[in-house]
């Protein structure tokens, strides 16, 4: 339906007879309760972004070549992004593995505590990168669970927080709790007597997973999976909270801005995983409607 | 009818899913509480044995109370802002026609699409040049309100819809109402759980930033997430676990009342709607 229509039809009579011109003026008038966020919009953030995408074009400071053209021809910066996309992916095909298996028991079974499981599950959505840096760092950092665990086993502290295993867990967590709620939400609108059908005809577990669970939610699996890896893209605070070595982007755009003053470098890798992340989030919508992304 | 083997293999399905589900409970769950424990402890390489303490909390607030406050006000402002700019907006996206109102939707939404590194580098290069507005709080603040304005529009307009707003102006209209005195006295007031939930999702996100603050924050203008970086990065394990455990009280109960907001949200739209 469309507003338009709407809100000539139910006008009275009288206005109908206006000039065409003041009944334009009249609709452009909508236009006015948008100006303040555009203004703002456009001052604060198209216009310095417009300008970020210019100065990605200017030549890098090491190798003296077009920003853009470095990131693809510098082994180096072509590596990290490669690092970076390959960790998002697995991350975000694990969690939504995970986070599939949980919503699919939460959506079907009720038991005593179930609210409370599912609170647990979705409040570290609030939590910024940082603080889940530090989360890892408590069950893998030098004084942490993991390493505790090792001293009473085998007399060795097992630290797995700094490597990419860190990273990955760390990512791990944040992802876990976007994919939950939309799954389960999927689960619930999934006719459970289709799963019957199936199973009544012979079909196995696994069957009826692979043939009736996976395609019935698929929407919300490629949606959330979207949104896992666009954060994960452009997550900072877990990886600069572990000072992981690992050279993923964000990280690498950071260092070449705060490091060495690389304007171009630093620019140019910002609007390339602008461009990954927006186009990722696009699908998302396209797939789910309106969840909205959210950084880690 | 289900066999007997059918129905035990059913409930040892169950068992596994029931293990699988708390264990995964437990990865989220156990690092907050020994995050909670080391900051009331005495000593966390000792253990709880050492003794619980207040002290800890104390040294966090002692050092770090600027911080704190800075990102309370940073929040009520960047909710004053967003309460200014995206209500309008999402007024104005209800009246202008559709595919207009997408593309808006779609613009308004890039700084959420976009990194925050992203975002706080453009601003950075564009206006780190100007020395006082720079340093001042104010340019944290815009980045704020840039990442926060699609959570307070989205929730306002998905309720204008869902009250049909476009009607009950009619009403109003037809009894002489101008367009300020519709929006003031018949617009908003029927938005006020959406407003509402908007807010406290605003004030959730400002408050647990980092990002583009991290980026754009000063040796004067450091808010509780660069706080908490700053102390995870250089403080006894202790004093970071307080802070964090001053964090979780701040954002725990904001999580709750959104999640209560939205269970009270539903239930009156499915009372209220078609």
């Amino acid at each position: 339906m469309s507003q338009d229509v709407l809100a000539t039809e139910g006008q009275p009579a009288r206005r109908a007879v206006f000039h065409p011109v003041l009944k334009r003026f009249r609709r452009m008038a909508s236009h006015w309760w948008l100006a303040p966020a555009l203004g703002f919009f456009c001052a604060f953030w198209l216009l310095p972004f417009v300008q970020l995408i210019a100065i990605g074009a200017q030549p890098d400071n090491s190798s003296q070549t077009l920003g853009y053209w470095a990131v693809l021809t510098h082994s180096q910066y072509l590596w990290s992004l490669l690092s970076t996309v390959l960790l998002s992916l697995s991350v975000s095909l694990i969690a939504v593995a995970v986070a599939g298996v949980c919503g699919c028991f939460l959506a079907r079974h009720r038991f005593f505590g179930k609210s409370a499981v599912l609170a647990m599950l979705t409040f570290p959505l609030a939590f910024p990168g940082v603080v889940v840096g530090f989360l890892v760092i408590m069950l893998g950092g030098r004084q942490g669970l993991s390493a505790q665990i090792g001293q009473v086993l085998s007399g060795e502290h097992w630290t797995f927080a700094y490597s990419l295993t860190g990273l990955f867990v760390g990512y791990l967590y944040f992802s876990i709790p976007r994919v939950i709620m939309t799954v389960m939400a999927a689960f619930e609108k999934l006719d459970p007597s289709l799963e019957e059908a199936a199973r009544s005809l012979g079909a196995s577990t696994w069957r009826v997973v692979r043939d009736v669970l996976i395609p019935g939610i698929r929407p919300a699996l490629i949606s959330t999976g979207a949104i896992c890896f666009a954060t994960s893209m452009g997550a900072f605070g877990t990886v600069f909270t572990l000072g992981t070595r690992i050279n993923v982007v964000p990280i690498a755009i950071y260092g070449e801005f705060t490091n060495y003053a690389n304007f171009a470098m630093a620019a140019a890798l910002s609007v390339i995983l602008g461009v990954v992340t927006w186009i990722s989030l696009s699908l998302a919508r396209r797939f789910a409607g309106d969840s909205v992304g959210g950084g880690a | 009818m289900f066999s007997s083997k059918t129905i035990r293999s059913r409930h040892g399905l169950f068992l596994l899913q029931l293990a699988f589900t708390l264990i995964v409970c437990a990865f989220m769950v156990v690092p907050v509480l020994m995050s909670v424990t080391a900051g009331l402890t005495e000593n966390y390489f000792v253990g709880l044995k050492s003794g619980l303490t207040t002290r800890w909390l104390l040294e966090v607030w002692d050092l770090y109370a600027d911080s704190i406050w800075l990102s309370i006000y940073l929040a009520l402002a960047c909710l004053v802002c967003t309460l200014i700019l995206g209500v309008p907006a999402a007024y104005g996206l209800l009246k202008c026609n559709r595919r207009w109102a997408a593309f808006v939707e779609e613009m308004l939404l890039m700084p959420v699409a976009v990194p925050g590194l992203a975002t706080a580098l453009a601003l950075l290069l564009a206006y780190g040049g100007s020395q006082g507005f720079r340093t001042s709080w104010l340019f944290i603040l815009v980045g704020h309100v840039l990442f926060t304005l699609p959570f307070m529009m989205r929730p306002v307009l998905s309720v204008m819809q869902a009250i049909d707003v476009v009607r009950l102006e009619e009403a109003a209209s037809s009894l002489g109402a101008g367009q300020l005195k519709r929006f003031f006295t018949v617009v908003l007031p029927n938005c006020t759980g959406g407003i509402l939930a908007g807010a406290l999702m605003v004030i959730t996100l400002s408050v647990g930033e980092f990002n583009i603050t991290w980026m754009l924050h000063t040796p004067l203008t450091k808010t509780l997430p660069v706080g908490l970086a700053d102390s995870y990065a250089s403080m006894r394990l202790e004093v970071g676990s307080a802070y964090t455990l001053i964090f979780l009280m701040m954002i725990v109960p904001l999580m709750m009342i959104i999640q209560w907001v939205g269970h009270w949200a539903t239930r009156r739209a499915e009372r209220v709607g078609p």
